[in-house]
């Protein structure tokens, strides 16, 4: 039996990445490298303010003086910074502000992707702003949106009609002097999505972004800023996809939330970038900083990741739980398979009093891949009555594979009560053979078993997102057992 | 239906059953009665393709094709289910995700479109009834925080849900109390038919006085010592198994 199970579970995925598709268009690039004279240019082309070249140089500045960080669990290949493309755009009329002027070819690309750019064609109810390579093609539902005076548009929209607000709140959430793949991203940022939710409303649809590379050896690197005012809501999904290519490319972002009091935030993130072959080899570098504040008081945000690709995944969703009654959560799923690595998780900076976190982190480690947990619940000086749950869960479908959690703890209130729950399993096989018993196969046994596993995160995804998630679930780990 | 000739069969290598021979015809109920460690379970693990069990000799013909040459999802597409001794849980999926999975893959195996959720959860209703089991448990993760009995109605609700062509079912009457019990015997007594089987497998004489089976065998130390009608329970009630053993 335990050769048959090894053999089952060691057989690792020969399923096709299914985005993997290039699309033939013509891409305006800027030659490769990174200096100050590539940051001028990338300011220029976007007919920037001078505060925001003025931000970038600071960043890239400061970015010379920082090493690369060496302290999560993965092995990291030394990146060359001056291999690589800092902006790519595909070619098209200046200011697609209708349909008619988006690329026939890109409006494909994002139909294949299952993100039609046709509001016509859309569910309602989902507003998307779909990002390739280096800049926004298309957002949808901007007039619909208008009306109610929510602000949603590709970030370097916004910095043309918006620049007080870009300037008001940009890098207070997160600085460029943050970290080193932070400090990179203010320095190079090409677009991304920027939303504003005004006093009382709450957003009737949910947003989105969708974001695509498609040119080689481009690095990615874009910033999303949501600014939620007092007794506002939004539900905010974010969606990940990239061409099958030997070279590993780098995608460098930045989220930063921003709620004001009594606002409430949800981001949901589907990240399925290329994860590599099955000899890992290719694949994205996922460096990621996203990070919300709960400003006001009884404000609340919730990150609802679901990880499948990239060759690397390496991010911590974080809430700066500042005002009193505030609300963080973090609930977590990520799958790695064949050489995948995963070190991801949250921070929960408590601040005010009364503040609660919960974080629920669900890993499921396949083939040879690592996959760890990171987390850092901490609570100051003044914050009375903290509470914080975690819950770190790993599911392990191969001995191959690795599991590891590293939770921190810093409290310097001894009001907190907090509360640390982890488990390590592997897939039991009385529960396959029990599905198999019904009639059910063993790929489509591992599917609900893994996402019965998951389903407590799978259940705060938006139901459309939901669908997708579970499907991406199943086809990751398509073939990692027999 | 099932043609069962001179098994041999063993488990990490030590042999457990040394010489099944069983026909079971349709429309027939088959009792399989004997003491703990006779073999019972290793017999319907055996039947329903464990990867523990390895068959060191014979043959079983189910439906005049050769069993042991299936997977364990192909045999219960063409119609064998197993009543689990011990179900298991599996936290996070729901009863109707996990019934409407199984009995899609199966109409899928026949050539048949998938049920609607609306036809689907008719059925489940319908058969729920059947069995008496309460509407709520199908909302709930597959036998999660199941008690004793719910888990064993939840096999044969189970079982009237998937129409096997031959249901085991293994030490369902174990842990039960006397109305579940008579649920159960009830659920198997109407799901039977003139085109279905059933073996039932138990240690105990009492589920027989509510499924009257046509054929009694007595499995002891891996052999079938005596095979007879319904009146054997009976006999091995009265006198226990110790008198096997001097024969």
């Amino acid at each position: 039996m335990e050769n048959e199970q090894d053999k089952i579970l060691s057989e690792v995925t020969e399923s096709e990445y299914k985005y993997g598709f290039v699309t033939d268009i013509e891409t305006e690039t800027f030659p490769k490298g990174l200096n100050e004279k590539i940051i001028r240019k990338i300011s220029s082309i976007k007919k920037e303010p001078e505060f925001l070249l003025e931000f970038r140089l600071k960043a890239y500045r400061h970015w010379l003086k920082m090493k690369m960080p060496r302290w999560a669990n993965i092995k990291l290949p030394e990146i060359d910074y001056q291999d690589m493309i800092y902006y790519a755009a595909p070619k098209q009329k200046a200011g697609p502000e209708t349909l008619d002027g988006v690329d026939p070819e890109l409006l494909r690309t994002f139909d294949r992707l299952g993100i039609p750019l046709d509001e016509q064609k859309r569910l309602t109810g989902v507003a998307v702003d779909a990002v390739m390579d280096s800049i926004s093609v298309k957002t949808t539902f901007q007039e619909t949106l208008a009306e109610l005076g929510i602000i949603f548009c590709s970030f370097g929209e916004a910095v043309k009609e918006h620049p007080d607000l870009i300037k008001k709140y940009m890098g207070t959430v997160v600085p460029y002097t943050d970290n080193y793949f932070a400090a990179l991203n203010s320095a190079v940022f090409s677009d991304g999505s920027f939303c504003y939710i005004p006093k009382g409303v709450r957003c009737p649809m949910e947003l989105s972004t969708y974001f695509r590379i498609n040119a080689a050896n481009t690095g990615q690197f874009e910033r999303t800023l949501v600014i939620a005012e007092e007794d506002s809501y939004l539900s905010y999904l974010e969606g990940c996809t990239a061409p099958i290519r030997d070279k590993n490319q780098l995608h460098a972002a930045i989220v930063e939330i921003i709620a004001m009091e009594n606002a409430e935030v949800k981001y949901s993130t589907v990240q399925n970038w290329y994860p590599g072959d099955k000899e890992g080899k290719g694949g994205i570098y996922n460096f990621v900083t996203k990070r919300g504040i709960c400003k006001g008081d009884n404000s609340k945000i919730s990150w609802t990741q679901v990880e499948t690709g990239s060759a690397i995944t390496w991010k911590y969703p974080s809430c700066i739980l500042k005002g009193n009654n505030t609300v963080g959560e973090f609930y977590s799923v990520a799958v790695t398979n064949n050489y995948q690595q995963a070190d991801t998780g949250t921070k929960m900076i408590h601040i005010g009093e009364n503040s609660s976190s919960v974080i629920v982190s669900k890993g499921i480690s396949a083939g040879h891949s690592q996959n760890s947990y990171r987390g850092l619940v901490k609570v100051a000086k003044n914050a009375k009555n903290v509470r914080n749950f975690s819950q770190c869960d790993s599911l392990l479908l191969s001995d191959k594979c690795g599991a590891h959690t590293f939770p921190y703890l810093e409290v310097d209130n001894d009001t907190a009560i907090i509360e640390h729950e982890a488990t390590t399993s592997k897939i039991n096989e009385d529960q396959i053979f029990y599905c198999n018993q019904r009639g059910i196969d063993m790929e489509s046994a591992i599917g609900l078993i893994v996402n019965g596993y998951a389903r407590e995160v799978l259940n705060k995804l938006p139901m459309e997102f939901a669908v997708e998630a579970q499907k991406l679930l199943q086809i990751s780990l398509e073939g990692s057992v027999g | 239906m099932l043609d069962i000739k001179d098994l041999k069969v063993s488990i990490d290598g030590k042999e457990i059953l040394k010489e099944i021979n069983l026909k079971v015809n349709t429309g027939e109920v088959h009792a399989i009665m004997g003491p703990n460690g006779s073999g019972k379970s290793t017999l319907a693990s055996a039947l329903v393709g464990r990867d523990i069990v390895k068959i060191v000799k014979g043959s079983i013909t189910y439906m005049g094709e050769n069993l042991l040459e299936l997977s364990p999802e192909e045999r219960a597409r063409k119609g064998i289910f197993l009543g689990f001794q011990y179900p298991v849980e599996i936290p996070g999926v729901t009863m109707v995700n996990f019934l409407r999975t199984a009995i899609n893959e199966q109409r899928r195996f026949k050539n048949l479109e998938p049920l609607s959720s609306a036809d689907f959860l008719k059925l489940m209703r319908e058969k729920q009834e059947l069995v008496g089991l309460q509407s709520k448990l199908t909302d709930r993760s597959v036998n999660e925080g199941f008690s004793g009995g719910e888990k064993k109605k939840n096999e044969i609700f189970q079982m009237a849900l998937l129409e096997p062509k031959l249901a085991i079912l293994d030490e369902t009457d174990s842990g039960l109390d006397i109305d579940a019990l008579k649920i159960v015997a009830n659920g198997v007594n109407k799901l039977k038919s003139k085109d279905n089987a059933t073996i039932v497998i138990t240690h105990y004489q009492r589920l027989l006085d509510y499924i009257i089976p046509d054929f009694v065998h007595i499995l002891y130390k891996g052999r079938i010592v005596k095979s007879s009608g319904k009146e054997l329970a009976r006999e091995l009630e009265e006198k226990g198994y110790e008198w096997l053993s001097e024969e």
